[in-house]
């Protein structure tokens, strides 16, 4: 974003990694996946690098509000600053948080989930899908908590995946009653509660039920939650875990 | 003499209705016992939730078999009591079938009236069996041990009472009326689908006694009436009148957004913006989060005496799922046992509450079951009425983290690296971009 600033430019969209994005080892490559469908269309994107910072989400779920406003508006600070208007997060919690936790902190910004930014490209001509390798292989979407219930977004996942002539095929507990993961409200950086089983033990069993060769994701979170789900049942050879980034890029060889 | 019945039926009446709106008042007082919360923008968008999840039931149709059958109870309640309007002005004046003046109307009114009854009858049944014989999971958590399950059953038992005194009632009229007795117009036997079958049970009652079976019926039906009335306050049932408010008041926001506390706004204000003039203190300070009910908004307790106890939420619920201790069922119905606690202490403190050592956070919900939560929102979604456990959770967390500092560690280091480097995990902020240089 800097480079883009001194140079005087602006950029279409400012693309938002968040902290799984940038240093999970896992959600790293849903990040360059991301990447490379924006270059593939020709995007102008930017990010902030080193300027960015965690939305504050886990410190808000958790109930640290002083934290959470705290990062929320040094980071309004940075976004205004560089007078940013759009905003695509590979995440749903950060995408969660900036749209709708921010604009009451001074930071109203246009945000997209990088779902539906896919969505829009193949909905506008821009990136043309085709299924590949997944050509009719069976695929199963987990919704992200925070990119349906939160904010109402079931279809724009699904959408990207039917494009890839794949058997979209539905778990039982789908959309707006789609199970959590178990990563959300802070949980992916705390042991769970006491309890008989595991969230996420319990979500990849249903998942498997379907025995997909792919459980699509949209959320870096549920992309941990879900593969050590899948692992937990020793079914990784079967089922891959994949983000739907990752799949448009698998499929077109992007 | 002859005006006993009209005295002692309008002194009913009255005592019914005044005892109702004292037990309403105290509830509201309660109600607003809570933090200020600004639930009266978009009024047309209210309404229309209000009209299609409260009065339309849409959120019920998720499970089909509770929701046909609670249609047939909610349908045949609020129908039925317009046969309420007839017992006052019978009650009032000594008169007997008043509308009967309207003739075949009266009769189809009547005949629409019995098959409602028999619906409510057969949805009151089919609940008491899912409660009592197939022992639906969800009623048979611990949430619902002692008062709450017998408070279940007390209410589908007393709506079979009533409209069994309804059934017995025309029955009797119907077999006075065949014969020919006294007052008792002739009404066509169409008017009455359901008590004509039950006529029969009479056997070869003389018309003393079957006057007397119709009038006990009438009394009871009205003064069961009364008393449900009054019951509801104190029952999970004030769901019936609740649901309507509180689908009004709805959060209208995207589920996701969670408040942002302007207590804790004015202090992180003070701290980044120099240019910022804090607003002078509360008298008293606002505390961070909610320790007790005072501290939720008043949409918060209106939600907890919303609360059917249907534990749909707690069915949909990831912790309770997987045997946490958590129960969104819970948080409500000990909100609302909590408030009622904090309301008798006013009553019996001449309307000021005195401290009583307790509170809601750690007295009646305990930091395990918060902790639990992921807070996907699945609760909320499942209330039929637009209750939203998650905000108290939240909340109480709140008081937790900023009031107590008692997260648990792991949380703790996790706030310790987005303070230090701007990352919930150890990283350094400088490696942020090292993905883009990897192949």
């Amino acid at each position: 974003m800097a480079d883009f600033a001194a140079r005087g430019e602006t950029p279409e969209i400012l693309f938002w990694v968040g902290c799984a994005g940038s240093f999970d080892d896992r959600a790293r490559k849903i990040t360059k996946a991301i990447v490379r469908i924006l270059n593939h269309v020709g995007m102008k994107f930017a990010v902030l690098g080193t300027e960015e910072s965690c939305t504050g989400d886990p410190a808000k779920r958790a109930g640290n509000e002083f934290l959470f406003q705290m990062q929320a508006m040094n980071n309004i600070t940075v976004l205004n600053g560089y007078g940013v208007t759009k905003i695509v997060t590979g995440c749903p919690h950060c995408f969660n948080t900036i749209k709708n936790e921010y604009p009451e902190l001074g930071g109203s910004y246009e945000v997209i989930h990088h779902t539906q930014l896919v969505q829009q490209l193949i909905d506008s001509g821009k990136l043309k899908v085709e299924g590949g390798e997944f050509k009719g292989k069976k695929i199963t979407f987990h919704d992200p908590c925070y990119l349906g219930r939160a904010n109402g977004e079931y279809e724009a996942p699904r959408r990207v995946i039917e494009k890839l002539d794949a058997a979209l095929s539905e778990m039982k507990r789908s959309r707006a009653n789609g199970f959590c993961c178990g990563a959300g409200g802070a949980q992916m950086f705390k042991e769970a509660e006491k309890g008989n089983k595991e969230v996420n033990v319990e979500r990849s069993e249903e998942a498997l039920e379907l025995q997909p060769d792919v459980i699509a994701v949209g959320c870096p979170f549920c992309m941990t939650m879900m593969t050590d789900g899948v692992k937990h049942f020793n079914k990784e050879d079967n089922t891959k875990v994949l983000d739907v980034a990752e799949l448009i890029v698998q499929a077109n060889d992007l | 003499m002859a005006y006993i019945d009209n005295i002692l039926f309008a002194l009913l009446l009255v005592a019914g209705t005044v005892l109702f709106v004292r037990n309403v008042r105290k509830v509201r007082r309660n109600i607003l016992l809570g933090r200020e919360v600004n639930r009266s923008d978009n009024k047309p968008e209210r309404w229309r939730t209000m009209i299609r999840v409260a009065l339309g039931q849409s959120k019920m149709t998720t499970r089909p078999v509770a929701a046909i059958m609670h249609l047939f109870v909610y349908v045949g309640f609020v129908i039925i009591n317009i046969e309420v309007v007839e017992i006052i002005i019978d009650g009032l004046f000594g008169t007997h079938r008043i509308l009967g003046f309207l003739g075949p109307l009266y009769s189809f009114l009547i005949a629409s009236f019995e098959i409602l009854a028999f619906l409510v009858v057969l949805g009151c049944v089919v609940f008491l069996i899912r409660r009592n014989v197939l022992k639906l999971k969800r009623f048979m958590s611990n949430d619902l041990n002692g008062w709450p399950r017998s408070d279940a059953n007390y209410i589908l038992i007393v709506e079979i009472l009533l409209m069994s005194a309804f059934f017995m009632m025309n029955a009797a009229d119907y077999r006075l009326q065949q014969l020919s007795f006294d007052h008792y117009t002739v009404m066509p036997e169409s008017a009455f689908p359901i008590s004509s079958l039950l006529a029969g049970l009479y056997g070869n009652a003389s018309p003393d006694a079957l006057v007397m079976a119709e009038r006990f019926c009438w009394w009871f039906h009205i003064i069961g009436i009364l008393a449900f009335l009054n019951y509801l306050p104190y029952s999970k049932h004030f769901h019936i009148l609740l649901a309507f408010p509180n689908t009004f008041f709805s959060n209208l926001r995207a589920k996701g957004a969670f408040t942002n506390p302007e207590n804790v706004m004015v202090e992180v204000k003070a701290i980044l913006d120099p240019s910022f003039t804090p607003p002078p203190p509360p008298e008293t300070p606002m505390r961070f989060g909610a320790k007790d009910v005072q501290d939720l908004n008043w949409k918060q307790l209106l939600d907890a005496y919303t609360c059917t106890e249907c534990g749909r939420c707690t069915s949909a619920c990831p912790a309770n799922n997987t045997g946490k201790l958590l129960s969104p069922r819970k948080i409500m119905m000990d909100t609302r046992d909590r408030l009622t606690e904090v309301g008798e202490n006013i009553d019996k403190n001449k309307g000021v509450f005195t401290d009583d050592g307790k509170s809601l956070l750690g007295d009646y919900i305990t930091a395990e079951e918060l902790w639990a939560c992921t807070s996907c929102n699945a609760c909320v979604q499942e209330c039929p009425v637009n209750i939203d456990p998650l905000s108290i959770i939240i909340d109480l967390r709140r008081y937790l983290v900023m009031e107590q500092s008692a997260a648990p560690n792991e949380l703790n280091m996790m706030f310790t690296n987005i303070e230090n480097n701007g990352a919930p995990w150890q990283f350094s902020p400088a490696d942020r971009l090292n993905w883009a240089t990897e192949a």
